[in-house]
């Protein structure tokens, strides 16, 4: 049985940053950064961790200061939100090809402009094709578990892994929490054996090396193969954390999917309001199910084939626009796993919650009906739609 | 890692290659044929030669090398890149550059 504690999402992950002790810690320590440093650093000032932690000028260099400490041999994290993310762009890449399992905590969070600094997706789905890992988290728990689970799922591919969670929903609503205790933490997490690094004495490597176009695709081949692999990773550690814990997970989790008809496809904070809409419409005889997708990186392509092989019409919910006149990210990642496999389910895609904007079951309950209608007279309308917008 | 820089050439796979073309050992540049961007070659007319020595430390590469008897030898052709500073230091006129035919 774990520790009972009320903790904010925030603080839940820097706990578990302190439970872990990493060796550096890399952090912008203002605005747009998140609360993660500032309670982290407190563990540092007081001796409760010995992790180096190194305040520099910007995201950029947050981020090329794990990159560095990661090649040495040591475990880096860092965290961050928003446009702290977006400046970070560059060195997720190299981070990514560089193949550093670095660690970072995401509260997402609003892109200006306008102006806005509340919870939506545009943040982790501008940085989706760097090449990191991303988890999603519906509640402070699951940030506070992902994030247990990141290194040793990074650390298994040599890929650096995301945990995200809604900012503010979860990053700053405190709610009960079941916490690890700390020797079963390290017992979980392990040591970081990097097989090669740059402080192994007596052995010079280089890290980073230019590629001609005769190795660069070649590389890029071998990146993609450990994206591919992590999928087996995140289930398996998944499934090891479960027997640790009680609280198992994959890479999607499935709400009430058995014979459902229709389905909501999402990730975040809304997966709670979701499956209290599908338990509303469960109450009155409908067939509603939610597939909450978990890890958006790797896509679980598989999971969500088999959620809808028994499905007539289905939704996925963007919290994040494209503004490619098409759709959201996950509508076309859906709509593309779905096409070469038998599976063929009528889908339409809404953009929602956008810089903030409050996702109510009423809201999930008028997508659903939507679903309804178009399951029974195969009329799909708009594709892409946007949820609670004023007409 | 068991693959080292010599054995990686263009046949290399995706599966072979070092995770972020990472390379594993040092001094691996010794293993770099700078040599075929070569379009002139210096020449070292030796009777001219008087061992003073000012080419060695301009060379930016590793194409002079200097014997254990303290004389520089001939070039080394697999580095140079004909870049022809040597020649322009020589104050005897040793060195000459000449056309690369390939």
């Amino acid at each position: 049985m774990g520790i009972r504690e009320r903790l904010s999402g925030n603080e839940a992950i820097a706990y578990a940053m302190k439970q872990i002790n990493p060796d550096v810690m890399g952090a912008f320590p203002i605005t747009p950064s998140t609360e993660i440093p500032q309670y982290f650093s407190t563990y540092v000032d007081n001796g409760q961790v010995d992790t180096e932690f190194i305040p520099v000028e910007s995201e950029h260099s947050a981020m090329s200061t794990c990159i560095g400490a990661e090649a040495a041999g040591c475990r880096a994290i860092s965290a961050t939100s928003s446009c702290g993310l977006c400046y970070m762009t560059e060195m997720l890449y190299v981070a990514a090809s560089d193949r550093l399992p670095i660690t970072l905590a995401v509260s997402n969070r609003a892109l200006s402009g306008p102006i806005n600094i509340n919870n939506d997706h545009s943040d982790a789905m501008g940085v989706r094709d760097t090449g990191w890992i991303q988890l999603f988290s519906e509640t402070n728990q699951e940030a506070y578990d992902n994030y247990l689970q990141a290194m040793r799922i990074g650390e298994a591919v040599s890929l650096p892994i995301m945990v995200c969670q809604d900012g503010f929903i979860t990053s700053h609503a405190i709610e009960n929490i079941e916490l690890v205790e700390d020797e079963k933490v390290k017992a979980f997490v392990g040591e970081y054996t990097p097989e090669e690094y740059l402080l192994k004495k007596g052995n010079a490597i280089a890290v980073g090396p230019y590629a001609m176009p005769t190795f660069y695709m070649e590389s890029k081949r071998q990146q993609t193969q450990a994206m591919i692999d992590a999928k087996d990773v995140i289930r398996r550690v998944g499934a090891e954390f479960g027997e640790l814990t009680g609280r198992a997970y994959g890479l999607t989790e499935e709400y009430r999917m058995d014979d459902a008809e229709v389905a909501v496809i999402l990730m975040g904070s809304s997966a709670g309001t979701a499956k209290e809409a599908v338990n509303e419409l469960r109450a009155c005889g409908h067939k509603a199910g939610l597939i909450k997708i978990r890890s958006f990186r790797p896509f679980p392509k598989e999971d969500i084939i088999k959620a809808l092989s028994g499905v007539k019409a289905f939704a996925t919910l963007d919290k994040a626009d494209s503004f490619n006149a098409l759709s959201g990210p996950m509508y076309a990642d859906t709509c593309a796993a779905l096409y070469p496999s038998p599976v063929h389910p009528a889908g339409i895609g809404y953009i929602y919650g956008l810089g903030g904007r409050d996702v109510r079951v009423e809201s999930i309950k008028r997508v659903f009906s939507s679903l309804e209608q178009i399951a029974k007279t195969g009329d799909i309308g708009e594709t892409c739609r946007y949820l609670d917008v004023r007409e | 890692m068991s693959i080292k820089a010599k054995d990686i050439d263009e046949e290399i796979t995706w599966k072979e290659i070092t995770p972020g073309c990472g390379i594993f050992e040092g001094g691996t540049s010794e293993l770099v044929n700078t040599g075929d961007w070569r379009t002139e070659k210096p020449i070292l007319h030796a009777d001219r030669c008087r061992q003073c020595l000012l080419c060695v430390p301009v060379c930016p590469d590793m194409s002079i090398p200097v014997e254990a008897d303290g004389k520089r030898g001939g070039f080394n052709y697999f580095f140079c890149k004909g870049c022809g500073i040597c020649a322009r230091v020589c104050p005897f006129g040793a060195i000459e550059m000449v056309k690369e035919e390939k």
